[in-house]
C-alpha cells in the first residue's frame, strides 16, 4: 500500500520537533536550516503550517533533472535524490512548483523529503498528530468523517 | 558535543567580537546556561559594580540541551547583575532565539563595556559583527524584529531585542525574543539598554550534535512520553496554558489581590484560562486563537491571543488587531488581580504593550497595584498621576499607563521605577510587595507557606521560578504537602531550589518538572554530553549554583536581613478563604533553612559548605 504524509495545520503548535527529527535523520545533527520539512509561522494570523514535498506522481523535479539523479523509490514511491549523481545544478529547484526541493550549500547537492524510507521521522516526532503517515488513497478520510458527522448532525437537528 | 564549546566575547567599548573556547572544566561543574554563565559572570565582575555601569557584563547563555531534540530544548538565559535588584540576575526565555544561537555554533555571548552609539550584534554562523543601530534605537521590539528580518531579507533570522523601556531605563525592562517570549525579570533589558545594545540577530545553519545519538533519541523519546501522559503537561497546560491556575489559586485563597490586601479576587474567573476560551459577543471568537509552542516543546503552553476588535484599546488601531502573545497566568494576575481589573481584553492589550515595548508585566502590574493603594490612601492624587484615576479596577488607567511606562512619559516614568523606589518616594516603602527590590509573582505566601521562604531566599529577588513549591503544596507534585503549614518547608524549598538550578542550567524548561524528575532528565543530559551525568551530579550542580549566586549577593552587600518579606505578609492575616487568619511563618522556616543549607545563623555559607561544593 502506498502511503503519504498527511499534514494537518490545525493541530500544529509550531514547535519544530519535525524539523529537528528530519535533520537528525538526514544530517546527523539537529539543524532546522537543513530540514526537508518546514513549519511556517503566520504570526499575525496565529497560524502554524507545516509543509513538505507531496511526492508528485509525475514529478517536475524528476523530469527536469538533466543527470537522472532523482528516481522513484520502489518501496515508498518517494522521489529520492541520489547524492552520487546530483551535480547541484538546481534545475529541479526551479522546476518544482511547490518549493520543496532545495539546495544545500554545505554539500553542493539538493535535498528533499524521501519519506525516510517508509518511516518518516517527522511524523514520529510530531507531538500533536499534525503530521501523520497514512494510506495515500485516503488522506481525506478523517476530514470526510468530520464533515459526515457535521452534516448528519445538521440533518438530525432540522428533522 | 551538545555544547558548541565556543564563546563569543563582544567588547562594546572597543567594538570587537572575538571567539574563545568554552571552559570545559567549568562546564563539568556548572553544566551550562544559568550555572555556567553565573560562573563566568562572578569570575569577571566585581559584585559591587553599579548594574548600569560599563563594568557590569551581560551574558546570553544556552544550555547543552538547547537546540537538541529534547522536549522544550529551546531555553536560553540572560545573566547579569540586575538593574531592578542589584542582585545576581538570571532571566530565562524560550522561543526560538536560543536554539538559533546554538545552531550558529555558540554556547554563550559575553557582552562587556558600553558602546558609544547604539549598536546591534549580527551573528551569521561563525561571523559576528556589531552594526550601527541608529535606525532601530527608539523603535519597539516588534518594529525592530520585523525591520531586521526585512533588512537582511531573512525571515528565519531570530532576534532578541529591547524596546523603548530598556532604552529609557525602566527598571524592569526585559530582553524580548521572537516578538513575545522574554527574559523578563530583574531588569536584564535595562542593563542591555545601558550598554547601548539594541538587539542581537542570529542565523545558524551548523546545527547541534549530541554525544550518543541513539541513547539520546531513546532518552528524549521516553521523556516526551512522560510529558504527554502527565495530567499537567499533557492536559492542563496544553488546554489552558499556565492560566489553568487562575481559578485554582483563587479558590486556594492565595491569589494576591489589591496589592496583597486581599487573597481572593472576585473577578478571577473573568480573567482565567477558561474565560480566554469563551466566544465573545462582537465577533464570536474567543480571546485564545491557538496554542503556540516554543522551540522543541511538546507541551505547548504558550497562548496566542487576539483582542476583541471592538474593544476601546484597539478599535482604531490596526497594529493591535493581530494575533500575538496572550496572557500567561503571572501576567494575567499582575495586570488583573493585583489591580482589581477584570477586563480580559484590557489585560491582553496591556500584555501586548509589555511585549511590544519590552518590559515585565509582573513588576509593572504590581507597581500599578502599589500606586493604586497610594491613590486610595490619598497619598497620590490625580495631580501626581497627570489626571489618571488610579481607582482599583480601572482598566483605562492600566492600559494608559502601559503605553506611558515604556515610553517613559508622564506618570509612566514613575511606574518605571518599580514598586520599591515608587513607594519609597511617596513615603510608604512597606507597600512595595517585593523582596530585594523585585516584585512578587502570583502566589500569596499566607496561603502557600513554602512560597514565603521561596521568595525571601530567592537570589534574584521575589520569584516563583526558583523553587516552585506550589507544585507540591497545591498540585501534589511530587507529593502533596499542606500549603497552610510551614513544617518541613525548609527542606522542600531547598530540594526545589537545587533541582531547578540544574534544570535552568541544562537548556530545558522548568515546566517539564511537573512531569519529570531528575531521573527523567539525567539520561537525556548524559546521552547528549560528554562525562557522566547522574541525578546526584545534577543536584550537586544545582546546589553549587545556588551557593555561588548567594555568595555573589553577599559580596554585593546583601545580608541575611534581606531574606525577608513585606510586613503585610508577616503581620496582616489573610481575610478570606482557606488561609483566613494566617500570616506567613517565615520566622519559623528561615533558621531551619540556613541550617539545612550549611549556612551560618546570619545566612552566610560556611567554609565547610563552600569547600564541599568546590566553591
Amino acid at each position: 500500500m502506498e502511503k503519504a504524509l498527511l499534514l494537518d495545520a490545525g493541530k500544529c503548535t509550531g514547535c519544530e520537533q519535525c524539523e529537528v527529527a528530519c535533520s537528525m535523520t538526514h544530517e546527523g545533527a539537529s539543524n532546522p536550516a537543513k530540514s526537508r520539512i518546514k513549519v511556517f509561522n503566520f504570526h499575525d494570523e496565529g497560524r502554524f503550517v507545516p509543509y513538505t514535498c507531496t511526492q508528485c506522481d509525475d514529478a517536475w523535479c524528476m523530469q527536469a533533472c538533466p543527470v537522472d539523479a532523482i528516481s522513484v523509490s520502489a518501496d515508498t514511491g518517494a522521489k529520492v535524490v541520489a547524492d552520487a549523481l546530483c551535480v547541484g545544478c538546481k534545475v529541479c529547484t526551479i522546476a518544482c512548483p511547490f518549493g520543496t526541493v532545495n539546495y544545500n550549500p554545505a554539500s553542493g547537492k539538493v535535498i528533499k523529503c524521501d519519506l525516510c524510507g517508509g518511516n518518516p521521522a517527522c511524523a514520529t516526532a510530531c507531538p500533536t498528530g499534525a503530521i501523520s503517515y497514512v494510506d495515500a488513497s485516503a488522506t481525506g478520510y478523517e476530514k470526510m468523517k468530520a464533515w459526515a458527522q457535521a452534516t448528519d448532525a445538521g440533518a438530525q437537528a432540522s428533522a | 558535543m551538545s555544547w558548541a564549546k565556543r564563546i563569543l566575547r563582544v567588547n562594546l567599548t572597543a567594538g570587537t567580537c572575538t571567539e574563545e573556547p568554552l571552559n570545559m572544566e567549568w562546564a563539568d561543574k556548572y553544566l551550562g546556561q544559568r550555572g555556567l554563565a553565573t560562573k563566568y559572570l562572578t569570575e569577571e565582575i566585581d559584585p559591587k559594580v553599579d548594574p548600569l555601569s560599563p563594568d557590569n557584563k551581560l551574558i546570553i547563555a544556552t544550555g547543552p540541551l538547547t537546540g537538541t531534540a529534547a522536549s522544550t530544548g529551546g531555553r536560553w538565559s540572560v545573566i547579569t547583575k540586575g538593574a531592578l535588584t542589584g542582585a545576581i540576575a538570571c532571566s530565562n526565555s524560550g522561543g526560538f532565539f536560543g536554539a538559533e544561537l546554538k545552531f550558529a555554533g555558540w554556547d554563550m555571548i559575553i557582552f562587556e563595556g558600553k558602546s558609544a552609539n547604539p549598536v546591534y550584534l549580527l551573528v551569521q554562523d561563525d561571523e559576528a559583527k556589531l552594526v550601527d543601530a541608529a535606525d532601530y534605537w527608539g523603535r519597539t521590539v516588534w518594529e525592530t524584529e520585523k525591520g531586521l528580518k526585512a533588512e537582511y531579507q531573512d525571515p528565519q533570522l531570530r532576534v532578541a531585542s529591547i524596546g523603548q523601556s530598556g532604552e529609557n531605563g525602566v527598571k524592569f525592562a526585559c530582553v524580548v525574543n521572537d516578538l513575545h517570549r522574554a527574559a523578563g525579570r530583574s531588569g536584564v533589558g535595562t542593563v542591555m539598554g545601558s550598554k547601548n545594545l539594541k538587539a542581537i540577530a542570529v542565523r545558524g545553519t551548523k546545527g547541534v550534535k549530541v554525544n550518543d545519538p541513539d541513547a539520546f533519541l531513546k532518552a528524549t523519546a521516553d521523556g516526551k512520553t512522560v510529558l504527554a501522559e502527565n495530567a499537567v503537561t499533557g492536559e492542563g497546560l496544553p488546554a489552558l496554558g499556565t492560566q489553568v491556575l487562575m481559578n485554582v489559586i483563587n479558590e486556594t485563597g492565595a491569589l494576591p489581590t489589591h496589592n496583597h490586601k486581599d487573597v481572593q479576587f472576585a473577578g478571577a474567573s473573568d480573567i482565567s484560562g477558561e474565560a480566554m476560551q469563551e466566544p465573545r459577543r462582537s465577533d464570536g471568537k474567543p480571546n485564545l486563537t491557538r496554542n503556540g509552542a516554543c522551540f522543541g516543546c511538546t507541551i505547548g503552553c504558550g497562548r496566542i491571543s487576539t483582542i476583541d476588535p471592538t474593544h476601546y484599546t484597539v478599535k482604531d488601531r490596526e497594529q493591535y488587531q493581530v494575533a500575538s502573545g496572550g496572557l500567561e497566568y503571572e501576567a494575567a494576575w499582575a495586570l488583573g488581580a493585583a489591580t482589581g481589573i477584570n477586563d480580559l481584553d484590557a489585560l491582553t492589550f496591556a500584555n501586548f504593550v509589555c511585549n511590544e515595548q519590552g518590559y515585565d508585566p509582573i513588576s509593572f502590574g504590581t507597581t500599578v497595584g502599589a500606586a493604586m493603594e497610594l491613590f486610595e490612601m490619598g497619598v497620590l492624587t490625580t495631580k501626581e498621576t497627570g489626571g489618571i484615576d488610579l481607582t482599583w479596577g480601572n482598566a483605562e488607567a492600566l492600559t494608559t499607563l502601559a503605553e506611558l511606562t515604556g515610553r517613559g512619559e508622564g506618570f509612566g516614568a514613575e511606574i518605571g521605577l518599580g514598586s520599591k523606589l515608587l513607594t519609597e518616594k511617596y513615603g510608604h516603602p512597606d507597600l512595595s510587595m517585593s523582596v530585594k527590590g523585585q516584585e512578587f509573582p502570583a502566589y500569596d505566601s499566607r496561603g502557600i507557606q513554602g512560597m514565603g521562604l521561596t521568595y525571601a531566599t530567592s537570589n534574584r529577588g521575589a520569584c516563583h521560578l526558583r523553587s516552585y513549591t506550589v507544585a507540591s503544596e497545591i498540585l501534589g507534585i511530587p507529593e502533596k504537602t499542606d500549603p497552610l503549614s510551614s513544617d518541613g518547608k525548609a527542606g522542600l524549598v531547598i530540594a526545589f531550589q537545587d533541582a531547578t538550578g540544574a534544570v535552568d542550567s541544562a537548556g530545558i524548561c522548568v515546566f517539564t518538572t511537573f512531569a519529570w524528575s531528575l531521573d527523567n532528565i539525567a539520561p537525556q543530559i548524559d546521552a547528549a554530553c560528554e562525562g557522566d551525568w547522574s541525578v546526584d551530579k545534577l543536584l550537586e550542580v544545582g546546589e553549587r549554583v545556588w551557593n555561588l549566586e548567594r555568595k555573589f549577593n553577599l559580596d554585593a552587600g546583601f545580608t541575611g536581613k534581606d531574606d525577608t518579606l513585606p510586613k503585610r505578609l508577616l503581620k496582616d492575616a489573610a481575610k478570606t478563604g482557606p488561609a483566613e487568619g494566617k500570616v506567613n511563618e517565615l520566622g519559623k522556616m528561615l533558621p531551619e533553612y540556613y541550617s539545612l543549607r550549611g549556612w551560618t545563623e546570619d545566612g552566610v555559607p560556611t567554609n565547610e559548605t563552600l569547600d564541599r561544593l568546590v566553591l
